[in-house]
C-alpha cells in the first residue's frame, strides 16, 4: 500500500523535473523547481530522513527559489530557443 | 543546436540511464557494517541522534571543509558581482503593510525556532545547517519586507560573524590535536564540544545563507 | 522493491534528465535549474542505494546533508557568475 504511494511521489518528481525544464516561460520554470523542491522534502521524509527533509524544504526549495526568482529580474526575458545576447556558446 | 544533435544527446541520455537502472537492480543487499557501527559509538559521541554525531563528530573533517567551501562561494559572489560603480545605494524597495507585519510577526518566531533546531540537534532530527537555513530565510524576509538593506561591503561585526564559525570550529580542531588525532573529541566533553561548535555553525552558516542572497540582491540589475 | 529502490530508480532518472537538460537547453538558467536536479537526483541514488533493504543509514543522510548546502553555495555562485556575463560589457569597477 506504501509502495503505491512511494511510485506516486516518483513519478511526481519526475513529472515536475520535466516540467522545470520543458516550460518556455522561464518564470513558470523557476516555480516548478520548487514545487520540485518540495516533492523531494517529502520524499526524505519516506526515505525516513528527517532532517534532509527539513534542510530541503528550507534550503533546496526555498533559498534556492529565492535566489532563482531575484536572479530572473536580471536577465531579459527570453523565450526557449532565443538566443540569449551574452553567455551563449556557438552552435 | 539543430534537431539531430538533440535527439541524439536525449538518446544516449536514456541509454545511459537504462544503463544505470539495470545496474542498480542487478547489486546485491548492501552489508550492514556501517550503520551498526554508528550505533555502536553513538554513546561515546556526545550527541544521542546518530545523523548530527556522523556529522559533527564521526565525519567532522567533512563539516569542517563544507564551512570553508561556502565562505569560499560567499567570497566568489562577492568578487563575481559588479564593482562600486557610482551610486551604489543599496535598495531597500517599499512593501505592503501586510508584508512588513507578517515579517515582524514572523521573525522573531523564526529565531526562536533556530534556537530550538540548535538545541534539538542533540536528540532528535534538528542541528546547526537546519538552524542556519531558518535565521537565513529569517534575513531574506526581512529584506524583501524593506526591513534589512542588501549588503554592500561588510562592517566588521559582520565579517566577524561570517567567519567565526569556522574559526570556532578550527579552533576546537586546534585544541584537541594536542591528543594527536584531528577532531577526535575527549568523550566526557564531546557533548559541551559539539554544542560550542554547532552554536558558531548556526550563526556563520546563516549569515553565510543569507548572505548568497542578500549579496546578489544588491548587485543585482533591476531592468 | 523496497522505497529505497524506487526513490534510488527515481534520482537515476533524475540525473539523466538533468544532464540532457545541461547539454540541450541553451539558456544559462536553464542550465542551473538542470544542474540542480542532476545534484538532486544524485542524492536520491546516494540514500536510496544504502537505505534499499529498508534500513536506516545516518552516513549517507548526513552526506546528503552536506551535499545540499554546498549545492545551494554552487548555485548562487554559478548564478552571480551567470548574471555578470549576461550585463557584461557595460563597463564595470
Amino acid at each position: 500500500m506504501s509502495l503505491a504511494f512511494d511510485v506516486l511521489l516518483a513519478l511526481a518528481l519526475l513529472w515536475s523535473a520535466w516540467r522545470t525544464l520543458a516550460t518556455p516561460d522561464l518564470a513558470r520554470a523557476v516555480v516548478m523547481f520548487i514545487v520540485f523542491g518540495l516533492f523531494m522534502a517529502l520524499a526524505w521524509a519516506r526515505l525516513s530522513a528527517p532532517d534532509i527533509a527539513l534542510a530541503e524544504a528550507a534550503i533546496g526549495a526555498g533559498l534556492t527559489g529565492a535566489l532563482l526568482l531575484d536572479a530572473l529580474g536580471a536577465f531579459p526575458p527570453l523565450k526557449e530557443g532565443e538566443k540569449h545576447p551574452a553567455g551563449e556558446r556557438e552552435r | 543546436m539543430n534537431t539531430a544533435v538533440r535527439l541524439g544527446v536525449i538518446l544516449s541520455a536514456l541509454a545511459l540511464g537504462a544503463a544505470l537502472a539495470s545496474a542498480i537492480l542487478d547489486l546485491p543487499m548492501p552489508g550492514r557494517e556501517l550503520p551498526g557501527a554508528v550505533v555502536a559509538n553513538l554513546a561515546d559521541s556526545g550527541v544521542a541522534h546518530p545523523v548530527t554525531a556522523v556529522l559533527l563528530n564521526f565525519r567532522g573533517y567533512d563539516t569542517l571543509l563544507e564551512v570553508a567551501v561556502l565562505l569560499l562561494a560567499l567570497l566568489g559572489i562577492w568578487a563575481a558581482s559588479p564593482g562600486q560603480g557610482g551610486a551604489v545605494a543599496s535598495a531597500v524597495y517599499p512593501a505592503g503593510p501586510v508584508l512588513q507585519t507578517l515579517a515582524r510577526l514572523a521573525v522573531p518566531l523564526m529565531i526562536l525556532t533556530a534556537g530550538y533546531l540548535l538545541w534539538a540537534g542533540a536528540h532528535r532530527p534538528g542541528g546547526a545547517f537546519q538552524a542556519g537555513a531558518v535565521l537565513a530565510a529569517a534575513a531574506v524576509l526581512l529584506h524583501l519586507a524593506g526591513l534589512l538593506p542588501a549588503w554592500a561591503s561588510p562592517g566588521f561585526l559582520l565579517r566577524l560573524g561570517l567567519v567565526g564559525g569556522l574559526l570556532a570550529f578550527l579552533a576546537v580542531a586546534a585544541a584537541v590535536l594536542g591528543q594527536g588525532a584531528l577532531l577526535r573529541y575527549p568523550a566526557d566533553h564531546a557533548g559541551a564540544l559539539i554544542l560550542l561548535i554547532e552554536a558558531g555553525l548556526t550563526i556563520s552558516l546563516g549569515l553565510i545563507l543569507a548572505g548568497l542572497f542578500l549579496v546578489l540582491a544588491h548587485r543585482g540589475g533591476r531592468p | 522493491m523496497t522505497p529505497g529502490l524506487i526513490y534510488a530508480l527515481a534520482g537515476v532518472a533524475l540525473f539523466v534528465l538533468g544532464l540532457a537538460g545541461v547539454v540541450v537547453l541553451n539558456q544559462a538558467l536553464r542550465r542551473i535549474l538542470a544542474f540542480n536536479l542532476m545534484g538532486s537526483g544524485a542524492f536520491l541514488t546516494l540514500v536510496g542505494l544504502a537505505q534499499r533493504d529498508g534500513g536506516v543509514d545516518p552516513v549517507p543522510q548526513a552526506m546528503v546533508l552536506t551535499g545540499i548546502v554546498v549545492a545551494v553555495a554552487a548555485t548562487a555562485l554559478a548564478l552571480a557568475l551567470a548574471r555578470r556575463l549576461a550585463q557584461g560589457g557595460h563597463g564595470d569597477g
